[in-house]
């Protein structure tokens, strides 16, 4: 294909994405350097009234924005540096914690942005081994069963990964909220009360939870896919030579899923990196957050209406910090691999 | 192979295999099946502690009647019908509605006939044979029982949902959305796949690598970017309407550059984006399983390359790209980070306009007004996976299996 002709083909695509992605990754590594914000000036106001022998006044000083020519409030943009980035990651503070006064770890969990980094790491390493196990788990086991059941099968076990993950987080709360089912159930095991959602550890078990109900499923099309191209004459002389199911399992069919397994465990390295549904959908933000809801936080306007761009800006930096560290392993390999083509 | 001692399941094996299955089985289904209950029942029946409770509805049978097992019995067969309808003659009714060969236009006029004869089905026909059977039943001395309601059932919430809070409106704005993203997505990436699956230059496999960086790029950070753009957009984009050589062009949109921030055309184009490194990788998988002996062969007898990527491969793609259009559909209709960012209140979406029923959850009546606006979004998901379940499970493994 001649080069003209493939970049028609790739043009609109590769248009629109270094438009909307690579555009705006720039713009927001800029923009973390820098503040914007209304500019204000300091009106002085003289107001008399008439009295006797003298007029009172009072002088009452007021700040208000400055207008531009077109009446629109000026704002005014400048370089604050690694500003951003300290109040985000708040040195003095930690280095206080850390101090003899300080209380350690339980200081630096108090403030946010470490508070966020500590849930979201926590969050995707125990859910991995937990989605990896489950899906192989169903998988093997549907591929156990008739094949006349696996049909309705397949459709439910997929049924929590097809679902929008907020209405999932929300269904399994309405299950544990004060007069849900499950609540009451918990309760009359345990008799006594116990409020699943009010404690920061129980509600964070119950996001661990669900993400492995979610994303289990996905593990599972995957491996059981795999399970139907294990090579049958590899399986039969393991049978032949007297090889045990474990055996079997453990020497045939898990290296056979390796890469399926390496590759699941990439795609949910990177979406639960990423976990923000769950603190929207179990309102958790009080106890739990994560990293992309910290960033969504400053985005979302406060309650004189101003967004934090720059915080937010310096955040989502920090936040890409760690999506390259999990990439730089899949790059490497994609590498070696191009250049083994070539 | 042979059915021989060794094969042969030890029964502690066969047992657990069954046992872990029904327990998955449960935990799939229960959270959703359960809501789904909850949303059809007044409030003190639905957060009731007792199960039963919640599942017969003692006081909304009471307070607004309910179906009997006639109701129940004809409408989980009904179900099961077009489930089954779905599964084995779905692919066929569409390939019999592929007026010209266009197996696209096939596939959607038999889901718009599928969802216009469920709807009539569910709501007139269905109805009206309870009641035929339902009256003959009650004429029968032991029978009748089985005609008397039993399991409370009231649409108050969903009406409330609905018509007292106008979740139609974010109904079409979800519906817009999500129709624009697919189409856009599905244009510009089947060009994008076809290009990077033909062709072995060194920017192919770069372009493939960054596309795949962007994919794992959190969704919040790209919309930092947005952001403040999309709102000062009107100054951003003035040069365009100002400078002579483009402003004819431009003024015939509109008079004045328009503020993005809240437009679903720029939603659209957001989602497309975002999409875009997941669609051309899926994609160009597809259109490598595609023989290039084939486009080579239309090469050779006289066709362009886009004639012979629109004559002959086209045909041959269409479940590819019905699978990837299905897992466009799913990003921009689950989507809430981007849709509740830069959308206002007049063109929000379903998914995030959900929030304003769960925040304002102070009543037991509010709670259960969120559960039926869940359920109703969940509908539609339901549907497509009744109807393309063969496709979400073969997108989902085209990925992984090729690499």
């Amino acid at each position: 294909m001649k080069p003209r002709i493939f970049l028609f083909f790739v043009g609109p695509s590769l248009f629109l994405m270094t438009l909307f992605i690579a555009v705006p990754l720039v713009s927001v590594f800029v923009q973390s350097f820098f503040v914007t914000h209304q500019v204000f000036h300091e009106v002085t106001t003289k107001s008399c009234s008439p009295g006797f022998m003298k007029q009172t006044c009072t002088e009452s000083t007021r700040t208000e924005p400055v207008l531009g020519p077109d009446g629109v409030p000026k704002t005014e943009t400048h370089f604050v540096g690694l500003g951003s980035y300290r109040s985000l990651l708040k040195p003095a503070a930690v280095k206080a914690a850390f101090s003899a006064a300080g209380n350690g770890i339980g200081d630096l969990l108090n403030i946010d942005f470490y508070r966020a980094l500590r849930f979201t790491l926590t969050f995707t390493l125990v859910t991995l081994p937990l989605v990896i196990g489950f899906g192989m788990l169903t998988a093997l086991a549907l591929n156990n069963v008739t094949q006349a059941v696996r049909g309705p099968l397949i459709f439910t076990f997929l049924l929590p990964f097809i679902i929008t993950p907020i209405i999932g987080a929300l269904a399994m709360r309405w299950l544990f909220v004060g007069n849900g089912i499950m609540a009451d159930a918990l309760n009359g095991l345990l008799s006594q009360h116990f409020a699943i959602l009010a404690h920061g550890w129980s509600l964070e078990l119950l996001m661990l939870f669900f993400r492995v109900w979610y994303v289990a499923p996905f593990a599972f099309v995957i491996f059981y896919a795999g399970l139907q191209t294990v090579d049958r004459d590899v399986m039969e002389s393991a049978i032949v030579d007297g090889a045990s199911r474990v055996e079997r399992l453990r020497y045939v069919i898990i290296p056979h899923l390796a890469p399926l397994i390496t590759f699941v465990a990439l795609i949910h390295l990177m979406d639960a990196y990423r976990v923000f549904e769950e603190i929207i959908g179990f309102s958790s933000q009080a106890h739990r957050i994560s990293l992309q809801w910290l960033t969504y936080d400053l985005l979302v306007p406060d309650s004189s209406g101003n967004r934090a761009i720059s915080r937010a800006s310096a955040s989502s930096m920090l936040t890409l910090i760690g999506i390259v560290i999990l990439l730089i392993p899949l790059l490497r390999r994609a590498w070696r691999e191009h250049l083994g083509r070539g | 192979m042979n059915d021989t001692a060794v094969l042969r399941q030890p029964f502690v094996l066969r047992f657990a295999t069954v046992g872990f299955i029904v327990f998955w089985t449960i935990l799939a289904a229960f959270p959703l099946l359960w809501i789904t209950l909850m949303s059809f029942k007044l409030p003190i029946d639905a957060f009731a502690s007792d199960p039963l409770r919640v599942i017969f509805g003692f006081t909304t049978l009471r307070e607004r009647g309910g179906l009997s097992v006639t109701a129940l019995v004809l409408g989980a067969f009904a179900l099961w019908l077009a489930y089954h309808g779905a599964e084995h003659h779905g692919r066929r009714f569409a390939r019999y509605l592929a007026l010209g060969g266009r197996e696209w236009l096939g596939w959607l006029l038999a889901a718009l006939v599928y969802v216009i004869a469920l709807i009539l089905g569910l709501f007139w026909i269905l109805p009206a044979i309870v009641r035929v059977v339902e009256a003959i039943l009650s004429h029968i001395p032991v029978l009748d029982y089985l005609a008397r309601p039993m399991m409370g059932l009231t649409m108050q919430n969903y009406r409330a949902v609905w018509i007292g809070y106008r979740f139609y409106d974010n109904f079409i704005n979800s519906m817009i959305v999500t129709t624009g993203t697919v189409v856009i997505s599905l244009t510009v990436g089947t060009l994008a796949g076809y290009g990077l699956a033909r062709t072995r230059s060194n920017v192919a496999f770069w372009l493939l690598i960054a596309a795949l960086i962007f994919r794992a790029l959190p969704h919040s950070v790209l919309v930092t970017g947005y952001l403040p753009v999309f709102i000062h957009s009107r100054e951003f984009l003035a040069p365009l309407w100002n400078w002579h050589a483009t402003a004819w062009f431009f003024h015939l949109f509109s008079d004045q550059p328009p503020t993005l921030y809240g437009q679903p055309l720029a939603v659209i184009m957001v989602l497309v984006s975002i999409n875009q490194p997941f669609t051309i990788w899926m994609l160009r998988s597809f259109f490598m399983n595609i023989p290039a002996e084939l486009d080579e062969a239309a090469r050779v007898d006289g066709c362009s390359h886009l004639g012979a990527f629109r004559r002959v491969i086209m045909p041959v793609m269409w479940p590819g790209v019905i699978t990837t259009g299905l897992f466009s559909f799913l990003l921009a209709y689950n989507d809430y980070l981007v849709c509740s960012l830069l959308l206002d209140a007049q063109s929000q979406t379903m998914v995030p306009a959900i929030t304003s029923f769960f925040n304002r959850e102070t009543t037991t009546t509010d709670q259960v007004q969120a559960v039926a606006a869940a359920v109703s979004i969940t509908a539609p998901l339901f549907l497509l996976v009744i109807v393309f379940q063969k496709q979400i499970v073969s997108g989902l493994t085209q990925g992984a299996v090729k690499g």
